[in-house]
């Protein structure tokens, strides 16, 4: 095999991680957006939608702010701009969650390539590279520690990558030993229940879609600040679709979130990464590439993956 | 309605019948319209935002979508539209959602202009039309099979599995044009074109090609088999409720197999009328284009009805075909129309709300809400 020889180097494999997890990280943000709302009964359609507009606003708010911070501001107040639809539409009329999801998901496509071509119609900025905080320690180890043709070292990434985890462990901690967990799954498991323990359905579901939003926005916001540099229309490629896979496959479980992000990134990255050793695989192969995993994951756990009955159903009081 | 029965029904009772049925018939034009209506002025306001001309674009959607002759280069454009449309209608019935149109258009595309050349020059002309319909609709209706199994047996989310798939048929669509199918003779990744004469027939006097008719019959059959048949009342039940649709013996798994095959062979279909009519003959990497996105508002304003898809889709593809023009026009990307159906699909949600809690005669905001405004500030005790 003229292939093992090339696949089998350093090169490749810390690319291959590197790469998993830079474009993983936007993967995590929104899946694990997904999960919470997902668990609280609200099926976002829209994530795709959402993370585009994340996407382009932070872009904008980086560019014009100087900072990657007002763009991850910008972008979660635009993700949760987008579900206040979805809040209002669905949770609290309790119309169709699919229909509006397609909606959010068109207009939010449709209005970042409109808006992006008449604002940078000849010219496209980029954005220079995002600073990052190295682990003390980590970063001096060999092989995967080191930097490989630009891209980022395992262990020195942007400050917001590292909150990324936190943020997945803290919403596992809040889903397993706070009340406000306990709502969430209630929201989706048995909105009744949660009525009758006098807690507010709509409430509780509101802020789930809101903060779904939020991450969403942020994981879109990240994509283009962070991991392309740049923002080009329908930039996202499906990965909000992607994302809801991520959290379905998760099955509410926010840690999985993280294996599942950072397995799909790296079918997303691979392509680059046999790139760096000579390989050249049409892009076309490499992007069908992370869907086909999907559909494999799908056909050997389709009786696994795990959806909360209440999903997507809208709660009327008294309704049976 | 027959003269004895209303012989028999006095005179005011029958009309506050026809009273109401003129209301009826109303009230379902009005939600029907005002979606799209509403849709478009908010579009304009968005354009007149953007520091464009709003009236301009309008107005030449009317020049390049209507306007002289041009209303033909719209018809041509209806037919994809108008078979996916259809495709749609049939498995929305049945509460299945398939959101794989893309990729099951896109392979279908690829596969027509790929063995279009070759079959179109050996095959009487006709035959060869034929059988890349069947070839195009086979292939729609396989890319559906994995999410229809996988719903059938194992009840999981087609919405997922649908979408993943159409990225794949998509990806899959590329690799061809690029790969087997690309034109040796130049560099562009794009197919053989097929000669013009060998193009669908345009129907004669006009520049719209025959899979116009094509199109109409099959919107009348499905409507045919929609309405009046056994499977389609069974495809109903199974959209109302699937437990009920087992009750009374419908064998779930495989209707859910055959509807989705059905809708997808039509979204296939409609691929092979795409490339076979005359503005095209071939098919370029990246550029197939996503139509059932841009369908999918229309199908729901035409509440299922395969007949009355027809006026709708004939306006969308007037905005289609106009709008292309029209937004470069006024220097505007073209994907300003994706803006417009997202809009119209969110006025259709919320018109929808507004027209039935008005049937109902209850208030437009849920009990729970009209507390949460009355008294925002009040906590709800928990036990």
């Amino acid at each position: 095999m003229i292939l093992a020889s090339e696949i089998w180097t350093q090169v490749f494999w810390t690319s291959v991680v590197a790469g998993g997890l830079l474009a993983g990280v936007p993967l995590m943000f929104t899946a694990l957006g997904e999960t919470i709302s997902e668990r609280a009964g609200v099926l976002n359609i829209g994530l795709e939608g959402m993370m585009l507009l994340g996407a382009y606003v932070g872009f904008l708010g980086a560019h014009y702010g100087n900072s990657v911070w007002l763009g991850y501001l910008a972008g979660i107040a635009a993700g949760m701009l987008a579900s206040v639809f979805m809040v209002v539409l669905c949770v609290w009329l309790g119309l169709d969650q699919i229909v509006v999801g397609i909606a959010i998901t068109l207009a939010g496509e449709g209005i970042t390539s409109v808006l992006h071509g008449a604002q940078f119609g000849e010219s496209e900025p980029r954005l220079g590279a995002t600073p990052t905080v190295a682990i003390p320690l980590l970063d001096r180890i060999p092989v995967l520690g080191q930097e490989i043709h630009g891209q980022k070292p395992l262990f020195q990434q942007p400050l917001i990558v590292y909150l990324g985890f936190a943020l997945v462990a803290a919403v596992a901690w809040t889903f397993r030993s706070t009340n406000i967990g306990l709502n969430l799954r209630a929201a989706g498991e048995k909105p009744e229940a949660l009525d009758a323990a006098g807690v507010s359905v709509l409430a509780t579901r509101s802020y789930a879609a809101l903060s779904t939003g939020a991450l969403a926005g942020l994981g879109g916001a990240y994509l283009s600040t962070g991991v392309a540099g740049v923002f080009t229309p329908f930039l996202t490629q499906g990965q909000g679709f992607m994302a809801i896979v991520v959290a379905m496959l998760a099955r509410g479980k926010p840690l999985w979130v993280i294996i599942g992000s950072f397995l799909f990134g790296i079918s997303i990255s691979l392509i680059s990464s046999l790139q760096l050793v000579g390989i050249n695989i049409s892009t076309d192969v490499g992007h069908a590439l992370p869907f086909i995993a999907i559909i494999v994951a799908l056909i050997l756990f389709a009786r696994r993956a795990y959806l909360p009955p209440a999903l997507a159903l809208p709660y009327v009081r008294g309704a049976r | 309605m027959e003269l004895g029965t209303e012989a028999a029904v006095p005179a005011h009772l029958l009309s506050a019948a026809r009273s109401r049925a003129d209301t009826r018939l109303l009230d379902i034009l009005i939600r029907s319209l005002v979606p799209v209506v509403l849709a478009l002025v908010a579009g304009g306001i968005l354009i007149l935002a953007l520091g464009r001309n709003p009236l301009r674009f309008y107005g030449g959607i009317w020049t390049y979508g209507v306007a002289q002759d041009n209303w033909q280069q719209s018809a041509v454009t209806m037919v994809p539209l108008l078979l996916i449309a259809t495709g749609l209608t049939v498995i929305f019935r049945a509460n299945i959602w398939n959101l794989g149109y893309w990729g099951q258009f896109a392979l279908g595309a690829a596969l027509v202009a790929g063995y279009g050349p070759t079959l179109l020059d050996r095959l009487p002309l006709a035959f060869a039309f034929v059988v890349l319909f069947l070839l195009a609709a086979a292939a729609g209706a396989v890319w559906t099979l994995v999410p229809a199994v996988l719903k059938a047996l194992y009840g999981t989310n087609e919405i997922i599995t649908t979408l993943m798939m159409s990225f794949v048929g998509v990806d899959l669509a590329n690799i061809l044009v690029k790969g087997p199918f690309q034109d040796p003779s130049i560099r562009t990744p794009q197919t053989t074109a097929i000669d013009f004469g060998k193009l669908l027939p345009a129907i004669p006097g006009t520049m719209i090609d025959v899979s116009l008719l094509v199109a109409f019959t099959v919107v009348l059959v499905v409507h045919y088999v929609l309405t009046r048949t056994a499977f389609g009342l069974r495809l109903q039940i199974l959209g109302a409720n699937p437990r009920a649709a087992r009750h009374v013996g419908v064998h779930v798994p495989r209707l859910t197999i055959s509807t989705f095959l059905i809708s997808g062979a039509l979204i296939g279909a409609a691929a092979a009328a795409f490339v076979l009519s005359p503005s095209w003959g071939y098919v370029r990497a990246d550029q197939i284009p996503n139509y059932g996105d841009q369908v999918i508002p229309f199908v729901f304003l035409a509440r299922l009805n395969a007949l009355a898809l027809l006026p709708f889709v004939a306006f969308y593809a007037v905005l289609f075909t106009g709008g292309d023009f029209a937004a470069t026009q006024v220097n505007l990307s073209t994907d300003f129309l994706y803006v417009l159906v997202g809009l119209i699909l969110l006025f259709m949600t919320v018109i929808e709300y507004l027209g039935r809690t008005r049937e109902l005669g209850v208030g437009y905001l849920t009990p729970g809400l009209k507390e949460a405004l009355r008294q925002p500030l009040v906590k709800k005790q928990t036990t």
